[in-house]
């Protein structure tokens, strides 16, 4: 079973959706003990990384995934739900994250660019890892975000290029991160999602 | 690099496809269940679904057709029509768009797109503008009400605000152009995009593929939306992209 978990805002359904059709078994969920029982998480988001991290404290969830980082649980955040694995985010003020990632949420700024970030954009594979395994080299994914990690350490899978080189999918240990949308990148993303849940099965 | 998207457009009415000329005389087409599959095995980057009616009947959008069609296509989904409150926004975001695409509202209370924004993020709030140009002024008014009402207020200078307010894109339409198949009206096209820092999308006035190239060049739209030469198989996606691709626009070859 693998656990979405529902702090408030998002569309969760497709995720759930794009899981199903690929034959694994979901929840959408804001209940600890189902979530901490689950063989993957998954953290989705859009929206403001304040409304979200505070969403997700008013909810206890984030002592939640921490438990669940630790017990060794792989967690994937989506995202918004990416960023929140990180440090601090830079959205409109300074805010913490979740901290199971080392580095900042920063907005991109180039003068010349719109932002945000949306639209279908390709991968540049840095890094062997299983989450990669059924995509090749300049597959494209659908992005929107106008902020991006800026990694405090070499976890990056996948970069992508929008006026600077930024972390597409990120993954340290139980933890992995994607900036993009998965569920809404047709076949390639689909293919992101079933390696993700061989993973975790 | 980022592509340019090609996103045909589901106008609903009574849950069925319907598509007009200048927003008169509706045909209907088909099932948006079955057109949405469609579009997504033909590699639209992204699709669009209007509740045309829904708006100044007062009625809310049928949150099932929003959800059997969000379930069988995994590419981004944008709704509009009938979305008044924020309430709304999350109802029908759950149901499975991405996006939410505000017009009239918008124009009658545009403390809406700020407050959307806020909550659900600006990247899910999409301002769609339907313009006309005046013969007097030479500039564009934005209508409401499914072309229906002038305003009065200027299109671009609306553009502009709704940005400032908090719109993640901004859907253009020409309602000179719309229906006509003369091309996208590429100097309004061309001066929104210049003028405001969010992505473009070109609405109303493609017949040919040539239509395309223009708006997505010459017109700096980020994303060209189109309903009836997709419907009617006038002009068939994978061909239109390797089009595009032949010209070298960027745009997603496989899919």
């Amino acid at each position: 079973m693998i656990a979405i978990v529902d702090y408030g805002v998002g569309n969760l359904n497709s995720i759930d959706n794009g899981l199903k059709r690929l034959g694994f078994s979901s929840i959408v969920t804001e209940d600890k003990e189902e979530i901490l029982s689950a063989k993957g998480i998954i953290l989705p988001g859009v929206g403001a990384f304040k409304d979200a991290i505070d969403n997700l404290k008013s909810k206890g969830l984030d002592e939640t995934i921490r438990e669940a980082a630790e017990k060794g649980i792989p967690i994937l955040g989506i995202c918004l739900g990416m960023q929140l694995l990180y440090e601090k985010g830079f959205e409109d003020g300074e805010w913490d994250g979740l901290g199971l990632l080392k580095g900042d949420v920063v907005k991109f700024e180039m003068k010349d660019l719109k932002i945000p970030h949306m639209g279908w954009n390709s991968l540049k594979i840095r890094k062997n890892d299983p989450i990669v395994k059924y995509i090749s080299e300049g597959e494209f994914v659908y992005f929107v975000h106008s902020y991006y990690a800026a990694p405090g350490d070499d976890h990056v899978v996948c970069s992508c290029e929008y006026g600077v080189d930024f972390p597409a999918i990120v993954a340290r240990g139980n933890i992995y991160g994607i900036q993009f949308h998965p569920e809404k990148s047709g076949k390639t993303g689909l293919k992101i999602l079933k390696a993700f849940g061989e993973m975790v099965l | 690099m980022l592509t340019k998207r090609i996103v045909p457009c589901l106008d609903v009415r009574d849950g069925r496809v319907v598509k007009g000329t200048k927003f008169k005389d509706i045909k209907e087409v088909d099932d948006p269940v079955e057109l949405a599959k469609y579009y997504n095995e033909q590699g639209a980057d992204e699709l669009v679904f209007y509740d045309i009616t829904a708006s100044y009947e007062g009625r809310k959008l049928m949150l099932d057709v929003v959800k059997k069609t969000a379930d069988e296509i995994f590419i981004p989904f944008t709704v509009g029509g009938g979305i008044t409150t924020v309430d709304d926004f999350k109802e029908i975001l759950r149901a499975g768009a991405d996006k939410i695409s505000i017009n009239t509202p918008a124009v009658k209370n545009p403390k809406l797109i700020t407050e959307a924004a806020l909550r659900f993020g600006a990247q899910c709030v999409v301002l769609s503008i339907d313009a006309k140009k005046m013969p007097e002024s030479g500039r564009w008014n934005v209508f409401i009400n499914g072309g229906r009402v002038d305003t009065g207020m200027d299109a671009i200078e609306w553009a502009k605000e709704g940005v400032r307010l908090g719109a993640g894109e901004i859907v253009i339409n020409s309602i000179d152009a719309d229906g006509v198949k003369n091309g996208y009206d590429i100097e309004l096209t061309s001066a929104v995009s210049s003028l405001v820092n969010v992505p473009i999308v070109a609405s109303g006035g493609a017949g040919k593929l040539e239509d395309f190239s223009e708006v997505l060049t010459k017109g700096k739209a980020d994303a060209a939306l189109a309903a009836s030469v997709f419907h009617f198989k006038e002009i068939e996606i994978p061909k239109l992209k390797g089009f595009l691709n032949e010209k070298g626009i960027p745009v997603r070859m496989e899919w």
